[in-house]
Parts: structure tokens; C-alpha cells; sequence
């Protein structure tokens, strides 16, 4: 490793480690490879119940895919789940979960239990050795209380009292593990959601956009989409856009097919016409 | 060290099994490690198989949580069919046959421990390659590495309850100063004929050993106090 020196400490990048660096890369030594996540997703137990959040990036390698995306999937009415990592894995095995526990409710008629979700999740999961890349955080209120759970691809579950998964998850972490204490009214913990997930968004670059929160207590459950929009368009001209006349050039045929329509509009509106007349004439007849 | 959120979840661990004169104490570490990052620092490795046999659990989280969740479904059948609560042997035994026959692809190395009214207290190790060791006390996890020569020397047969969560928590405490993939609290189970009795034992009454530090108020305690303490010259 590096000499320590004396040198008091000025900030900004440290260039001692590149030469080694180079001389690394010239004998074949790949560099370690950065796979991200791309999610900032977070839970909490709070005194009635849980409360859900999640950013609403969904990447493609260096592109944001899509800008609003809903990353708290539904499971049963009193079920709520938050996926990270690839989202065709999280949307369809929590959509496969979720149709599983809609069939047991019909079986046993009973409301779902969080433990059953959690279950079915696991031993999902666990069949597919972490190929299927789905990292999650499970929060529900049944009869037996409020539960979250956080399930990891491999298939192994923890409980916890708050939860953060994603690319994210040291930022929002870090605002839980200095705020969160037990007890926290519903108020309370929607902020605390609502700041930690923005801690993912302005320090992840895998995480961005919006917030949605999702508040479950026992009965009824609020899913609030977009809670936050911290990242609004700026750029938008107050005036609108114009564009000058002749600005945009377009084919000479389009010309013909216009007159050529204009010309099917006519023939038609005489068809029109003419049906109107007979009708007023009684020359139609009407039929049932 | 590059953080790789994607690692398999392990229990880079310290697990510990000892019998006294009348039952066993298990104990563990809470700390459950994602490459570099603690993904739970309060975990509880010490899993329930019958309400008389624990497991500890070191290795790959998802494949100790799963071997446990079969051994219980197979303990329960085994217990309404046999008319009797099941022998920690059989237990034992039942973890053994899925860590072997499995082995190539299962990474679990685990301490079963219980006890019951034909043998008493009894511990067993099923390590890694699925080989089952019945022993007066066994440590298991990467933090057990640190343990070997402790237990040597203060490991001393008939010790009475007290004695044995004493050497528990302090060898575990021992551990999880040296092992980095170790930390958090220490949890023990105490199992005999009275049935089974859970501790919890956070940081700060772990005692502290060479090099350590006494743990000071952070800045944010002192921020988030009402009436912030008067500067001092």
C-alpha cells in the first residue's frame, strides 16, 4: 500500500496509485467490474404499521429507461413489496407471488399473512441459486402484526426493523440508522421514508426522480405515488415553443395525397348529403 | 475492496456450542455480511428446530435458513409420528443427511444443540462436507479461528450454568474483536430440562480487550439532545 506521508491533506483525487494501476492493467489484471443495482429502496416499522418507499429510476446501463417507474409492487391488499435489481425479476416473480397468494386467499379464506409471501419469495428464489436477480423488501400488516422483511437473491431473508436494499441502500441507510428509533407515528415515518430515499437520489447515480411512498396500518393501506417530485423539469420555456413557418421541410407528395383526400371528402360528403335527403323523404326504409 | 451489493449473502460468522451439568448454551455473533457491507447487524443466527434443539448457523445464509426450515418440517413430522419430543441425535442426524447428500452445493457448516431425556445436554458439528461430530463443545464460523487456543486453555468439563454463558459471551466477545466478518451482539440460548431461555447481550456490555475502544457519545446524540451541553474551555 501507500507511504504515509507528512503531507497535511488537500482534497481531490490521489494520483499515487496509478502507475501501479497501469502496470496492473499491462500484465492482464482486469480491473474489478461495477454492476449496480440502480434502486434506492427502504421500509420501516412505525407504531400502527409499515411504511414502504422506493425511487422511481429504472436504468439501462449508463440511461435512465425510464424516469417514473413503480418499484412498490402489490401483493395482496395488506401486502406491499419494494423490488431492486433487474426488473423484469423483481415485476415477475412479486406478480407470480402475488397471483399464488390470491389463489390461497380463495383456499383458505382467510387474509394473506406476510409470512406466507415471504415464504413463497424464499423458496422461489432459492431454487434459482441467485440467478434470478431480486432483491426485495416485503411489508404488510396481517393478524398477527406488522412485518418487514428484507429477501436477498440467493433466497435467505432477514426481519428487521427498517430496511434499505438497491444501489442506494448505504445513503438511505445512513439517514435510518441516525433517525430511526422505535415508536415513530405515521407522520413521522413517512418523512423519514420520504429522506432517506432522497438521500439515495441525490447521492446514487443509479437512483433518481421521484419518491413513492406506500403507508400500511391494520384495515387500510395508502399507497401514495410520486409523495416527492424533488427533480422537476427546469428547462421548460414559459412561452412555449414556436417555430418559424418553412422551418420544417417536408416531401412534395404529401401535397397530392392532400388534394386526394380532399377530393374522398367531397365524394363522401355528397354520399352523406344524399342519404339525408332520402331519409327526410321517407325513400329509406328504417329497421329494427 | 469494490462493493458488491450482488455477493451471496453469508454469515461470516463465530458460532459456539458448550455443554455444562445440565444442558448446553449456544451462542453467536448478529452479523450478516454482503461482500464488504453489513446487510444486518442484529441478526439472530440461532434457529429453533424443536422446541428442545437449536441450530447455529454459519456459512451461506440462504442455505442454512433453507436446511433449517426443512430439518423443522422433517423434526415435526418425526415428533407427531414417534409420540415424543425428538432426540437432538436425530436432529443432528436429519441436518447431516442434506449437508452431505448435498454437498456439492451447499455451503453451511452449523452446531446443533438441545437437549433431551435419554442423553442430556449434547452438542453436534456438522461442518462443512457434512461430517456430524458429537463433542463437549464445539466453535464453528470464520471467527472460530480465533478461538481454538482460548478454548484449550479455559475449557473445563461440569461447569455449572453460570460458568458456561460466561465463557460463551466472552469468547464470542474475543472473536469479535479479531474477526472482521464478526460483530454486532452476541445472542445466546440455554437449553435443559426446564426448557430454553434466550439472552441478549448488546455492545456495550460486551467487555472491551486490547486495543479497543470505549465507545464515545457521537456527534449526532449530542445534536439531537434538547438542551445541547454547554461548551467547555
Amino acid at each position: 500500500m501507500v507511504k504515509m506521508t507528512d503531507l497535511p491533506t488537500k482534497g481531490g483525487f490521489s494520483f499515487d496509485l496509478c502507475t501501479r494501476n497501469q502496470m496492473l492493467l499491462d500484465k492482464g489484471v482486469q480491473m474489478p467490474p461495477f454492476r449496480k443495482t440502480g434502486t434506492t429502496i427502504v421500509g420501516l416499522v412505525f407504531q400502527d404499521g409499515v411504511v414502504l418507499g422506493a425511487d422511481t429510476r429504472a436504468t439501462e446501463g449508463p440511461i435512465v429507461a425510464d424516469k417514473n417507474c413503480e418499484k412498490i409492487h402489490f401483493m395482496a391488499p395488506n401486502i406491499y413489496c419494494c423490488g431492486a435489481g433487474t426488473a423484469a425479476d423483481t415485476e415477475a416473480v412479486t406478480d407470480m407471488v402475488s397471483s399464488q397468494l390470491q389463489l390461497h386467499r380463495y383456499a383458505t379464506g382467510r387474509e394473506s399473512r406476510v409470512v406466507t409471501a415471504l415464504t413463497l419469495l424464499k423458496s422461489h428464489l432459492f431454487s434459482y441459486q441467485g440467478h434470478v436477480s431480486a432483491a426485495l423488501v416485503l411489508g404488510g400488516v396481517d393478524v398477527t402484526g406488522p412485518h418487514l422483511q428484507t429477501v436477498y437473491p440467493h433466497g435467505s431473508t432477514d426481519t428487521l426493523p427498517f430496511a434499505t436494499m438497491g444501489s442506494g441502500s448505504l445513503a438511505a441507510m445512513s439517514v435510518f440508522e441516525s433517525k430511526y428509533r422505535e415508536g415513530l407515528t405515521r407522520e413521522e415515518g413517512i418523512e423519514l421514508v420520504a429522506e432517506a430515499i432522497c438521500a439515495g437520489i441525490f447521492n446514487d447515480l443509479g437512483s433518481g426522480s421521484n419518491v413513492d411512498v406506500c403507508v400500511i396500518t391494520k384495515g387500510q393501506t395508502e399507497y401514495l405515488r410520486n409523495y416527492q417530485l424533488p427533480n422537476p423539469r427546469t428547462y421548460i420555456s414559459s412561452k412555449g415553443y414556436s417555430f418559424v413557418k418553412g422551418q420544417t421541410v417536408f416531401l412534395e407528395q404529401l401535397l397530392l395525397l392532400v388534394s386526394k383526400l380532399v377530393h374522398v371528402e367531397a365524394i363522401f360528403q355528397l354520399r352523406v348529403d344524399e342519404w339525408q335527403y332520402r331519409i327526410n323523404w321517407g325513400l329509406v326504409p328504417c329497421l329494427c | 475492496m469494490d462493493l458488491d451489493l450482488s455477493a451471496p449473502h453469508s454469515t461470516g460468522t463465530t458460532i459456539i456450542g458448550v455443554t455444562y451439568n445440565g444442558g448446553v448454551v449456544l451462542g453467536a455473533d448478529s452479523r450478516t455480511s454482503t461482500g464488504m457491507y453489513v446487510a444486518n447487524r442484529a441478526s439472530d443466527k440461532i434457529t429453533e428446530l424443536t422446541d428442545n434443539v437449536y441450530v447455529c448457523r454459519s456459512g451461506s445464509a440462504a442455505d442454512t435458513q433453507v436446511i433449517s426450515d426443512y430439518v423443522r418440517y422433517f423434526l415435526h413430522q418425526h415428533t407427531i409420528q414417534l409420540g415424543q419430543p425428538a432426540t437432538v441425535k436425530v436432529a443432528a442426524n436429519l441436518v447431516r443427511l442434506l449437508s452431505y447428500q448435498n454437498k456439492n452445493m451447499l455451503q453451511a457448516g452449523v452446531i446443533v444443540g438441545g437437549w433431551d431425556k435419554y442423553e442430556g445436554g449434547q452438542i453436534y458439528s456438522v461442518p462443512l462436507g457434512g461430517t456430524i461430530l458429537r463433542q463437549p463443545f464445539s466453535i464453528g464460523g470464520s471467527g472460530s479461528s480465533y478461538l481454538y487456543g482460548f478454548f484449550d486453555q479455559a475449557w473445563k468439563e461440569d461447569m455449572t450454568h453460570e460458568e458456561a454463558e460466561q465463557l460463551v459471551v466472552k469468547a464470542a466477545s474475543l472473536a469479535m474483536a479479531r474477526d472482521g466478518a464478526s460483530g454486532g451482539v452476541v445472542r445466546t440460548v440455554t437449553i435443559n430440562a426446564e426448557g430454553v431461555t434466550r439472552k441478549f447481550y448488546g455492545g456495550d456490555t460486551l467487555p472491551l480487550w486490547h486495543d479497543e475502544l470505549e465507545p464515545t457519545n457521537s456527534l449526532l446524540d449530542l445534536l439531537s439532545s434538547s438542551v445541547p451541553e454547554p461548551m467547555s474551555t
